[in-house]
């Protein structure tokens, strides 16, 4: 058995590793490395069905609302509150936040479908896994899509720092990681309420704080230590949002930011050495703000991102040229990725990617002349393929390695969706014109051959897309 | 397409039982009548809270809110109780089917799940240092017939990832792609060194598959994994991944759902397995523990200790095996955690060796090389 030689020309490069793959009616780009760079300008950061999402505030606070009213309509008639209203009120706000989330996933590949910035768009998909949450549940499924909207898009071509800051106030991470509801065991309302009853103990939760260094910025193993983790959990305390967790007040929007000074563990708190004074909301912003422009940080994105166009094991030059690109301009993204793109490292002539599910579907689409997903339901696509859109089930983010998608039966699904991702269009297409449009200069001559003898369009086009060349990028 | 609407149901179904629905399931054959079973509990499963030291005077204290009542645990013995959500692996300790291990831990003492998992997974005594897992080792030390092995899940978990051929299925509900199409993927496949053992091997498992129930919930997949093991011609070796452990709020009703999804899962293995359960061994275990006290959330954090479960037909159950270190002030690891006082990796050696009928000190040291902590544990499995 030998290594198909196939080498891969510069456009199709461009096209299919750093962008999200060809169109049928594509004109191989003359300068890749300036198509990339042109991107960054033609990118939009409010596609029209992002726009038109709704802010699930309105939805999660009126599900409150009305289970607040329940509970004391039921204590008011000295009765238990009706299971079955109960049920059919959780029934309808699941069902809610369903709508918003397959809204939010049709808005995501749409515009993926329709973008003339395809590198930006992978960076997007990119920073929403790198920041990701995960729609465990309803309140989550509800607010998945407003978080890559909101916290992930407008900074794509950001600082860093901007990023960081966005997500670890928006909403979904903060009740994700569970710091909405985090209470600082010295704060004057654990203080207060430990006053009136002595059995009841509020206190902290770490999960953001060590998330936050673990997966966000410094990486894993880069020096801090448990006791750091609990000092920055303390910081945090009183970051919450409107109408969640103990103490509130005033704003009552799930979709605000809340600052709750009566949460927030008084004193000065020291992180690896260095020791932050400031007072409330403002000591956890300082310590983050370190972190933004921490060596170790660039050091950990600059690893992410080489892993994620130059192979599944970073070439050390390469994650050493993006840290110093990183820390040279303080956390400028777009400045790290004109240094990725006129590295040597991500041009290597071999694929050094193997798709994940979603670079798949999106890819197939685009290179099957597909600018819209029409009625196709997408959530459920990513589900079948095992790559749900926004729910990795874990803090760190699905797997950026081939080992964790080339597989046997996660193979064999790509190859039963195939057929009924092509049969629309079919008719239209002819495999074996666009296959050499799609991996320009730079088909296997087998996959062509294979592809000519196929018995139909539609099995000719899903053959195409099944291939060695197009499953890798 | 017909089949968007089960996709849209499979997505819409979120929750705690949504959680189950990932479960992924590995299987690989090796040349013995013996059957080993690795059910892992992503996210850091709660030891204390699975089995409640409830006889030892400092646990309702740490515990205060979530220690639940003593009167519902099922009582082990004069130390230890099994959460109520654990009725049926609650029965298999009565038959002596059913072993706990209290206090163990993996060399990993730092509280990254990610890390720890890879620690655990890959049986190194430092993260991401071994790059194949140990239970694809263990496959390499059986005297298989041939290379045959089969996976089961969409995706071949860390543990079994290695240089002998896994193979993985998952249930799905997707149609079966035309026969001509599957006959020139192969062809497409055939000189690629990569896709073509994956290609292989799933045709396998599709095949010993066939028939079987498309249904994801954790007896389900329970009842797939029996149905791949009984069989004669099947893999003896199985992974199932199990997720959603990580409690920082909210501890009571979420542990519960998942102790209940673990107990009907293991319930339809043992029943699935027949007579062949007499030599089942299934191995439940988790990267680390969780604080000894409760938070301020009604959860805990990322701890160190945690529990482990032998279940099986010859399984030497109906104990609690500890060197239990107390849960005083004083004797918590960093003032925080259960103190470990097990090996795990010693632990596992032990029992797959026990299980499937080998040398444990070679066992061991191809399992996790020289720096194993310690002899493996013995005495687990009756041969």
């Amino acid at each position: 058995m030998s290594v198909p030689p196939n080498s891969l020309s510069p456009a199709a490069i461009a096209l299919n590793r750093f962008g999200l793959g060809a169109r049928p009616d594509e004109t191989p780009p003359a300068d890749p490395k300036h198509w990339l760079i042109d991107q960054f300008g033609r990118f939009e950061v409010r596609p029209d069905d992002y726009a038109m999402l709704p802010d699930p505030g309105e939805v999660v606070e009126s599900y409150r609302d009305q289970l607040t009213a329940f509970r004391r309509e039921a204590r008011q008639d000295g009765t238990k509150p009706d299971k079955d209203r109960l049920k059919a009120v959780r029934k309808e706000f699941g069902k809610r936040a369903r709508m918003l989330y397959r809204a939010g996933v049709d808005a995501r590949a749409n515009s993926a479908l329709a973008t003339e910035a395809p590198l930006v768009e992978r960076l997007v998909h990119f920073w929403s896994n790198h920041f990701c949450v995960s729609a465990d549940n309803p309140q989550l499924t509800a607010f998945a899509a407003v978080f890559e909207r909101d916290a992930i898009r407008p900074h794509v071509l950001g600082r860093f720092k901007d990023m960081l800051f966005a997500v670890e106030r928006h909403p979904a991470m903060l009740v994700y990681l569970n710091q909405a509801i985090s209470v600082g065991p010295d704060s004057p309302l654990a203080i207060r309420v430990e006053a009136r009853n002595p059995k009841r103990k509020l206190g902290m939760n770490e999960n953001l704080g060590r998330e936050t260094m673990e997966l966000h910025t410094l990486g894993v193993r880069s020096g801090y230590t448990q006791a750091d983790v609990t000092e920055y959990s303390r910081a945090l305390t009183g970051w919450s949002i409107g109408g969640f967790g103990p103490g509130q007040r005033g704003d009552r929007n799930p979709d605000h930011f809340d600052f709750r000074p009566q949460l927030h563990e008084p004193g000065s708190r020291t992180i690896m050495g260095k020791r932050y004074s400031e007072p409330g909301e403002k000591q956890a912003q300082a310590i983050l703000n370190d972190f933004a422009y921490s060596s170790h940080t660039a050091n950990h994105i600059a690893e992410k991102l080489a892993r994620h166009f130059a192979g599944d094991t970073p070439p050390p030059a390469l994650v050493a040229r993006l840290s110093k690109a990183f820390q040279a301009s303080g956390g400028d993204l777009p400045a790290v990725y004109r240094v990725l793109i006129s590295s040597p490292e991500p041009w290597a002539p071999k694929p050094l990617k193997f798709k994940t599910p979603w670079e798949w579907t999106i890819s197939l689409l685009r290179g099957t002349g597909r600018r819209d997903i029409g009625r196709m339901n997408v959530a459920g696509i990513m589900y079948q393929l095992g790559q749900p859109v926004w729910r990795p089930r874990a803090p760190a983010g699905w797997d950026d390695v081939a080992a964790s998608w080339a597989a046997p039966d996660a193979l064999l699904r790509r190859v039963a969706i195939s057929p009924c991702l092509v049969a629309p269009v079919a008719d239209a297409l002819d495999a074996r014109k666009i296959g050499p449009i799609l991996i320009p200069d730079s088909l296997a001559p087998s996959t062509a051959e294979q592809i000519a003898r196929a018995e139909s369009p539609t099995s000719a086009l899903a053959l195409l897309t099944v291939s060695p060349d197009f499953l890798r990028r | 397409m017909s089949m968007h609407r089960r996709q849209f149901l499979s997505v819409a179904a979120m929750g705690a039982g949504a959680m189950w629905v990932s479960s992924h399931m590995a299987l690989a054959s090796v040349d013995t009548d013996r059957r080993f079973v690795f059910i892992i509990q992503r996210g850091a499963a709660d030891g204390l809270d699975i089995v409640r030291p409830y006889g030892d005077p400092g646990y309702q204290g740490l515990r205060g809110t979530i220690a639940g009542e003593a009167s519902r645990s099922i009582k082990l013995d004069g130390m230890f109780a099994l959460h109520p959500s654990l009725a049926e692996l609650g029965k298999m300790y009565a038959v002596g089917e059913a072993l706990f291990i209290h206090a163990v831990a993996s060399p990993y003492r730092d509280r990254s799940h990610f890390d720890g998992q890879n620690v655990l997974e890959t049986g190194g005594a430092q993260p991401y240092q071994v790059k194949d897992g140990w239970l694809n080792r263990l496959v390499s030390m059986m005297p298989h017939e041939k290379d045959e092995a089969i996976a089961i899940a969409p995706t071949v978990p860390m543990a079994l990832r290695g240089p002998m051929p896994v193979t993985s299925y998952a249930p799905s509900s997707l149609p079966d792609a035309a026969d001509d199409l599957m006959a020139r993927v192969g062809m497409l496949y055939d000189r690629d060194p990569q896709l073509h053992p994956l290609w292989a091997e799933a045709l396998q498992a599709k095949g010993l598959a066939a028939g079987a129930s498309a249904k994801q919930d954790p007896a389900g997949l329970g009842r797939l994994a029996a149905r791949f093991l009984a069989r004669n011609d099947g893999p003896r070796i199985a992974m199932i991944e199990t997720e959603g452990w990580d409690t920082h709020f909210a501890q009571a009703p979420r542990l519960a759902a998942q102790l209940k999804a673990l107990d009907a899962m293991v319930a339809a293995i043992r029943d699935g397995m027949g007579p062949v359960w007499k030599k089942t061994t299934i191995l439940v275990a988790t990267e680390f523990g969780r604080t000894a006290a409760v938070n301020g959330t009604g959860g805990t954090d990322h701890g160190t200790a945690s529990m482990a479960m032998l279940i099986g037909g010859a399984v030497t159950g109906g104990r609690v095996l500890t060197d239990w270190p107390g849960l005083a002030p004083s004797k918590l690891y960093q003032d925080r955690d259960l103190r470990p006082t097990m090996a795990l990796d010693a632990l596992i050696a032990g029992a797959a060796a026990e299980a499937l009928g080998l040398d444990g000190d070679r066992l061991g040291k191809g399992l996790f090389g020289s720096a194993i902590s310690g002899k493996p544990v013995s005495g687990l499995v009756r041969a």
